[in-house]
């Protein structure tokens, strides 16, 4: 009786999927389809929806990976990505540890989380643009300091500069996400159980040695989920390069991958084969990416460990049995 | 009071660099808000100032007497992003729904299938995204922005996560002998316990369609039709080139609503990052 009641509902269970598989297929399955299609062809010009395949299926992967301005868009997002990721968790990290921290307890830790979040939810484009605005030449406020203060003479051209132009994109990217990163971290440094930490203090641990021994190796998954998800996010990054400085800055120092897939597609000849082939690279290296950095992260004692507990926990309650026949 | 374990010194060194930390984050819009109340003139003299001047009204006309058109992106950007928040949240509850508490054979596949597509980066596919709209002639359309959230995978990971822990089956079972429909009892009885993940979600969900640049961008080529974002892309323009006070103006118009929802939900957002609750 119970098991067909059971049955009769499960066509809920497919009944209640159907929205999501449907919107999956048609907005997400068919254009990964799609582009991975076009990037075959050879689909291009404004409006263009017709294509035929190549001769050579890989002429426009061979394109797009000899090509120099994809090499440095690939360059760029890396150093620019890794320029704001470093700073970026090793900051996040030792905030998280103060603010998590047994020995103190940081006064107006709740304002300090706000105003570090803060950034975050504030819209890229306005932030690029606003950035741009604050290290404009000549009269931008970051000028009216280094003239005012006398550290230089003349007002500087900051987005001229290679170094400066590249430096301000990972800021910003810093600047945006810490906050985000430090309240991961401190909610899986809160999910710990005090008792390691009542325990490591017994044996005279240092707050140093407890970060550690005991904070560190076990964020280790949260800093694996942060190191993915910002890798990922990183290069998409889009909306910062795009705007910060016009036409990418000197010798294309701030162009990423996706501001080189969307010129490609949306600006000058409309190239949108090419650019589905430059996005299917993409695709590959996250997806390559993300499984190296699972991989390389992955714990091995741990493994090691768990299994011996179980090895541990099948004796006791085979010995547990034994007890319970004798007795 | 508890004697501290640490130094003076070092407890200086943790405020001292909160505090810059806090200078950092509020100087840059400071410095805009206070731009947008000052003349060209008077920016180019000195473009740091802590005290605001009396153009703001100006500024808003030379803003608006040019392309920008703060009202119509605003309302735009609230279609969207109001319909794409309903779209996830209820569909995502929904999907969650079905994985939870009906037992189908399909039921733990399509749970794999949903933690692995949720990897997938939006960006990478918007070529092929692109040319199926352009096809079926539903650029400039924002129902093409709004729909396909019905599928967020990340948000249908997190309801179940959510449903898991709160949702006792019991009540469902109940209803079911009280003669409630499936559709009945979701709408009704599961919805409402819902409530506080259904929030969270939704502040993340409408904050990112809100700031969402690249998608609109490539969709919506009719100035009416600008979102917000795109209405910011345009200060970069020619036309704006020299109008300082103008610009900063633009600037402080599209923050001006995100504030506003960040102080006042402030404490519920912390606490949605906190659960991991936002796609990074």
């Amino acid at each position: 009786m119970k098991k067909k009641n059971k049955l009769s509902y499960a066509k809920y269970g497919y009944l209640f999927s159907i929205p999501f598989v449907v919107t999956f297929c048609i907005f997400t399955l068919y254009p990964v389809i799609y582009t991975v299609i076009i990037g075959f062809t050879d689909l291009k010009g404004i409006g263009m929806t017709k294509f035929h395949f190549l001769e050579n299926p890989f002429q426009n992967f061979q394109q797009i990976l000899s090509a120099p301005t994809f090499q440095t868009a690939l360059g760029n997002t890396f150093l620019m990505w890794g320029m704001n990721f470093l700073p970026q968790i090793l900051l996040a990290l030792v905030l998280a540890a103060w603010f998590s921290g047994t020995l103190f307890k940081v006064k107006g830790q709740g304002f300090f989380k706000v105003v570090f979040y803060m950034p975050n939810i504030i819209t890229a484009a306005t932030v690029a643009i606003l950035f741009g605005a604050l290290f404009g030449y000549p009269m931008g406020p970051m000028n009216d300091l280094v003239t005012r203060f006398g550290i230089c003479d003349a007002p500087y051209e900051f987005m001229r500069n290679k170094g400066w132009a590249r430096g301000v994109v990972a800021f910003i990217q810093f600047w945006m996400w810490y906050g985000y990163t430090m309240i991961v971290l401190i909610s899986g440094i809160l999910g710990m159980s005090p008792e390691w930490f009542e325990a490591a203090e017994i044996d005279g641990a240092s707050g140093w040695q407890k970060f550690l021994y005991i904070t560190l190796p076990n964020l280790r998954t949260i800093l694996i989920y942060t190191l993915v998800t910002s890798l990922i996010g990183g290069l998409q990054m889009f909306d910062i390069p795009k705007l910060l400085v016009n036409k990418s800055g000197p010798n294309n120092a701030t162009l990423t991958t996706s501001v080189f897939i969307y010129n490609q597609a949306f600006e000058g000849s409309y190239m949108y084969n090419r650019a589905s082939a430059a996005s299917m690279i993409m695709f590959v290296i996250i997806a390559i990416l993300s499984a190296v950095v699972f991989f390389l992260m992955r714990d091995k004692s741990e493994v090691a460990e768990r299994k011996e507990l179980k090895r541990v926990e099948r004796e006791r309650r085979k010995a547990l049995r034994a007890e319970g026949r004798n007795s | 009071m508890k004697k501290l374990n640490v130094s003076r010194g070092f407890l200086v060194f943790v405020y001292a660099v909160c505090i810059l930390l806090t200078i950092l984050s509020i100087m840059p819009f400071l410095i805009m808000v206070v731009n947008a109340t000052r003349s060209t003139t008077e920016i180019q003299q000195h473009a740091i100032s802590f005290l605001p001047s009396t153009h703001l009204l100006s500024n808003f006309q030379i803003l608006t007497g040019k392309s920008f058109n703060p009202a119509r992106g605003f309302l735009n950007s609230m279609i969207i992003s109001v319909g794409s928040t309903a779209c996830a949240v209820y569909f995502s509850t929904m999907t969650a729904y079905a994985l939870v508490v009906y037992s189908w054979r399909l039921r733990q596949p399509f749970f794999t299938f949903i933690m692995a597509i949720m990897m997938i980066p939006s960006q990478v596919v918007s070529i092929g995204f692109y040319q199926f709209i352009y096809q079926i002639h539903m650029t400039n359309n924002f129902l093409a922005l709004i729909l396909p959230s019905i599928a967020a995978p990340t948000m249908v990971f997190f309801m179940r996560q959510y449903m898991l822990s709160t949702l006792p089956l019991d009540i469902i079972n109940s209803a079911r002998i009280d003669g409630s429909k499936e559709w009945y009892s979701f709408n009704h009885i599961v919805l409402p316990i819902m409530k506080p993940a259904i929030a969270t979600q939704a502040i993340f969900s409408f904050v990112n369609s809100w700031n969402n640049l690249f998608l609109p961008l490539i969709l919506l080529t009719k100035q009416e039709k600008y979102t917000m974002p795109i209405m910011v892309s345009l200060l970069k323009g020619d036309i704006y080139k020299t109008e300082y006070g103008a610009i900063y103006m633009g600037l402080t118009l599209t923050v001006l609503p995100l504030f506003i929802v960040y102080f006042l939900l402030s404490k519920y957002i912390i606490a949605g990052v906190a659960l991991g609750g936002v796609k990074g």
